[in-house]
Formats: C-alpha cells, structure tokens, sequence
C-alpha cells in the first residue's frame, strides 16, 4: 500500500505543473475552508455566491482592460462585499436583492467576454477553475493574498462569533455589528477570488460551504469545527487533483463530487459525532 | 441613587412616540413586572437603558449616568434570539463566546473567565448544561443558559426581555423562582417582561405598565385598576380579581391571553437596529 502511494506521488510530482497545482489548491483550500467555516454560520453563504459572481465580470473587464483576471476578480469582489455590508440591512440578507445583483454580473461578465478575443479558453478557465495552469508567480500570490484574509479574519474573530451566535446582546455589549459584518464579507471577498483560481467562480462553494458544512455537523466546537472544515477542503482539493490526474477528468469536477459526497456523508454519519 | 430613572423622556420610533412624557424611577434591587400590550415600548425601554437609543426630549439616567452602550453593570437577556440550527456548539462555548465577545482578535477564555462561567452556570442550576451541545437543548435549558450569561460580570441591573416566552408553565414558574433568589441575594434590580401578570405576582415589588406612549409605575393595587389600563390600552378595561388571580378584560375577553395567542414569534415591532 504505502510502496502504491509513492509510485503514485513521485509519477505525479514529476511534473512541475502538478506541484504547483497542488501548493495553489492547498492555500486555498485551506483559507476557502477556515472563511467558509464563518460564512456557513452566519447563513451567508448565498452573498459568497453572488460575490463569486461578480468576480467573473470583474476578471473578464479585467482581461478587456489588459489586467490579470485576478486582480479584476479581486477589486470586485471586495468593492461589491464592502458594500454589501454597508448596506446590510438593505441587501445583503435578502435573496432576492442578491440574486437580481448576481444575474446582472454575470451578465455584464458575459458582454465582457464577448469582446475579449479568447472567448472560449478564458470563459471555461474563469466559471470552472483551471490550477492546472498556475504558475510559481500565482502560488507567491495566492500565498500573500491568503496571509492577507487570513489575517483580516483573526482581527475580527471574536467579535464575529459573538456578533453571528448572538447579535442582538453583541450590540448591546457594544459590538459594532456593521463594521464587523462589513469587515467580514471583505475577507469573504478576498476568499472567493482565491478560491475561483482554483475551482471557478461556478464551484467556489465545493470549497467554501462544503467542507465548513460537514464541519459543523461533525465537530462539537468552534476550534474543532474550524479544523475540521480546513483539513476536509484540503484534503477534498488534494484527492480531487490526484484523481484528476490519473482519469483526466476536470479537476474542479473531481473535487465537487468530493465535496457532496462528504457533506452527504457527514449528514448520515451525524449520530455518530466527534466531540 | 436610582437604578433606573425617567424624566419626561420621549422616545420616538419612526415617527411615531413609543413613549411620550415618560417619567418614572425604580429603585436599587426592585423587582420590576414590565408588563403592556404588543408594540407598547417594553423592548424599546430596554434598548434605551442599553444606551441603543437615545430619548429625542427629557432624560433617561441608569444606575446613576447616562446610559453607555456596552455598560457591564447591566446583564441583558434579549427578545429577539437567533437559533442556528445546524451548528453544534457546547453551552460552555456558547456562553463563553459573549464574554469580552467585543474585543478584537482571536477568542479567548481565560481561566479566571472559566471559573466565573462554571460558578454562574452552578447559581442557576445549569452546569451539567456546560458540555450539552445548544441545539439539544430544550427551550427552558437554553433559557436558562441564557439567564446565566446575563448573570456573568456581577451585574446591578438585569434586563430580561420576555424571559418566559415558549416555556411551559412549570418552566416558567422555575424561571421566575431562580431570577427572583438570585437577584434577592445579589440586591440586583430586575426588569422582566412579561405577557402575564399573574404568574409574576409572587415575585414583583412593582409594575411598569406600559401602553398608548404612557408608562405608570406602582404597586399591583396601584397599576391594575380599570381607570389606569382604561388609559394605557386607550379603551375600556375591567379588571377582575378571582383566588388570587389578576385578570384584565376588554369587553368581556381576556386581554392578556389574546395578546399571547398574537405573538408566538416573540418578535417585537419596535426591534430596530
């Protein structure tokens, strides 16, 4: 068995392209998993959508303009989070507004498009990931701009778990709950854009809401939960790739059956939970 | 000094006076029944105590200043509760998640923070609810929980937003019982609000009856009579006392079970944030 694993590895990490794939979908899974965690709580996880969303027209008016698609996915994301917050009790909590502001991005993501030469290449590599293609360069970002959320994320924690377990006695103790709200869906913001590198801004919540949702039906506590939810989203990222480069799937598809199945199994194993 | 003090405030709503002209004083370690129709200011009174709103004319003066978001001397056991279901969080942690919540970074729990959450859970009778995950809780054990959680700090004043609401009667009677012992002991003035004088009756020192922008305070004797809830309510009440049991009718219906049979939501009109 173990003599298996490392013909498997050493066949598989012979290729540069394959490392590099799997240090890209390692950052972000683990940030996509820890943010997720947060999101999956809060009940927010339809605003991570549409802010996935909006980063498609974001990355492709980047492309149109001559900028990396990241920073485009970036840029919106956080402008479109940002406001979202501030506007919490007008959008961000209603489906409907949020829905509306996700069907227009990908409209205009779509016009975009329309008028960048590469149509098909970048459109497919945008809505559904394409780590088999990043370079050293886009790992030392993706790794700046994890440190970034991740940190972000620390400086709000407290207040955020108190703020999404029990808002209306965080008020009262002071917690201003529209900063925070806002702060987080920044660092939502900043998530998706490392997470539709890796599966596209069409499966960002294979990572992001998958694993944190069967975190939080298997694990007892905050910390445990928050581990839990990193461990599954890298692992499910890690696997997802190696069955990818063994059947030649997409890997974005190996990894979304991934993460069902766990959660589906999470589900079902919920009796049995670890405390 | 005075806990809680009103002169001639006003509180105003999206236009429209939840209470007019207020004035009113309760005193260190009273045990107010914060009592009214739906919609009469009960939350919006503890939301001003709370220093999340501020009156638009008179003053409002809590346990000797103005009131201060985020003053620990108030415990506050809100309405309005979020469940979540799907998260499965011990009592301990959850309760541990509000203790210094609005401080920046990560969460912490001290071991002195500890020892105060295991005795405060141990004075009402919740410790072996430290371990249960919340979302196996009954609605009378997280109501509990919750009661100890305004408890942490050492609070003067206590500030319990319809504690008894979607408990059964004996749960309800226990409530009561731990608040008022707790509370005697510790010389903490209470507001607790309530849909139901009567079960109340045993434990308060006052009424605040609240209604039609009005608020009057005084003994049962004093609050429940026809002439004073004819003005709160703004129609005509009778009120009948049977056995020791307090009931206040308009037009032969009983005011206060038709108000409950409206509000299973527990959610207050005037919640704003």
């Amino acid at each position: 068995m173990a003599g298996m694993i490392t013909t498997i590895t050493t066949d598989m990490f012979q290729y540069e392209f394959m490392t590099n794939a799997f240090a890209a979908a390692g950052i972000a899974a683990v940030v996509s998993g820890i943010v997720g965690f947060f999101l999956v709580m809060r009940g927010q996880t339809f605003a991570g959508h549409a802010l996935s969303h909006i980063g498609f027209a974001g990355a492709t008016g980047a492309g149109l303009i001559g900028l990396a698609p990241l920073w485009g996915l970036v840029g919106f994301t956080l402008a479109a989070g940002i406001t979202m917050g501030v506007l919490s009790e007008r959008i961000s909590n209603r489906d409907v507004a949020i829905g509306v502001v996700l069907a227009l991005a990908l409209g205009f993501g779509l016009l975009f498009l329309h008028y960048y030469t590469s149509f098909a290449t970048q459109a497919t590599a945008l809505l559904f990931g394409n780590v088999l293609a990043v370079d050293r360069g886009m790992i030392a970002t993706l790794l700046v701009l994890g440190l970034i959320t991740l940190a972000g994320l620390g400086a709000i924690m407290r207040p955020l778990i108190f703020a999404s377990l029990q808002p209306e006695l965080a008020e009262a103790k002071g917690v201003p709950l529209r900063l925070v709200s806002t702060a987080f869906l920044a660092v939502v913001a900043l998530a998706v854009s490392e997470c539709a590198q890796i599966v596209g801004v069409l499966l960002v919540f294979t990572l992001m809401v998958g694993p944190p949702a069967a975190a939080q039906r298997l694990a007892g506590g905050l910390w445990s939960g928050l581990m839990l939810s990193a461990a599954l989203a890298l692992g499910e990222a890690w696997l997802g790739l190696t069955i990818a480069y063994y059947t030649d799937w997409p890997v974005s598809f190996c990894i979304a059956v991934l993460s069902g199945a766990c959660y589906f199994a999470a589900l079902a194993a919920a009796p049995l939970r670890l405390r | 000094m005075t806990a809680v003090e009103l002169d001639h405030a006003t509180i105003r709503i999206g236009g429209n006076d939840v209470l007019a002209d207020a004035s009113f004083a309760i005193r260190p370690g009273e045990f107010i029944g914060v009592l009214g129709p739906n919609g009469a200011g009960k939350t919006t009174l503890m939301r001003a105590i709370l220093g999340l709103l501020a009156p638009t004319a008179g003053t409002i003066r809590v346990l000797g200043g103005t009131p201060l978001r985020g003053n620990p001397a108030i415990g506050y056991l809100p309405q309005v509760r979020t469940v979540l279901p799907d998260l499965r969080l011990r009592g301990f942690d959850f309760i541990a998640s509000s203790v210094h919540g609005e401080r920046w970074g990560l969460p912490h729990v001290g071991a002195s923070e500890r020892a105060v959450i295991d005795d405060t859970l141990a004075l009402v009778g919740a410790r072996h609810l430290a371990e249960r995950p919340l979302s196996e809780m009954s609605g009378g054990e997280r109501q509990r929980l919750l009661l100890a959680q305004a408890l942490i700090g050492k609070p003067q004043l206590l500030l319990l937003d319809e504690p008894l609401i979607s408990l059964d009667a004996r749960h309800q009677e226990v409530a009561i019982d731990v608040v008022r012992k707790v509370c005697r002991e510790r010389n903490i003035t209470v507001l607790f609000s309530a849909h139901e004088l009567n079960q109340l009756i045993g434990a308060l020192d006052r009424v605040l009856y609240l209604g039609n922008g009005q608020a009057v305070l005084g003994t049962v004797d004093e609050v429940i009579t026809a002439p004073v809830l004819s003005r709160l309510y703004g129609t005509d009440i009778q009120v009948v006392r049977a056995e020791g049991h307090i009931f206040v009718m308009s037009r032969g219906r009983d005011v206060e079970q038709v108000e409950h049979s409206h509000d299973h939501g527990g959610h207050d009109h005037h919640h704003h944030h």
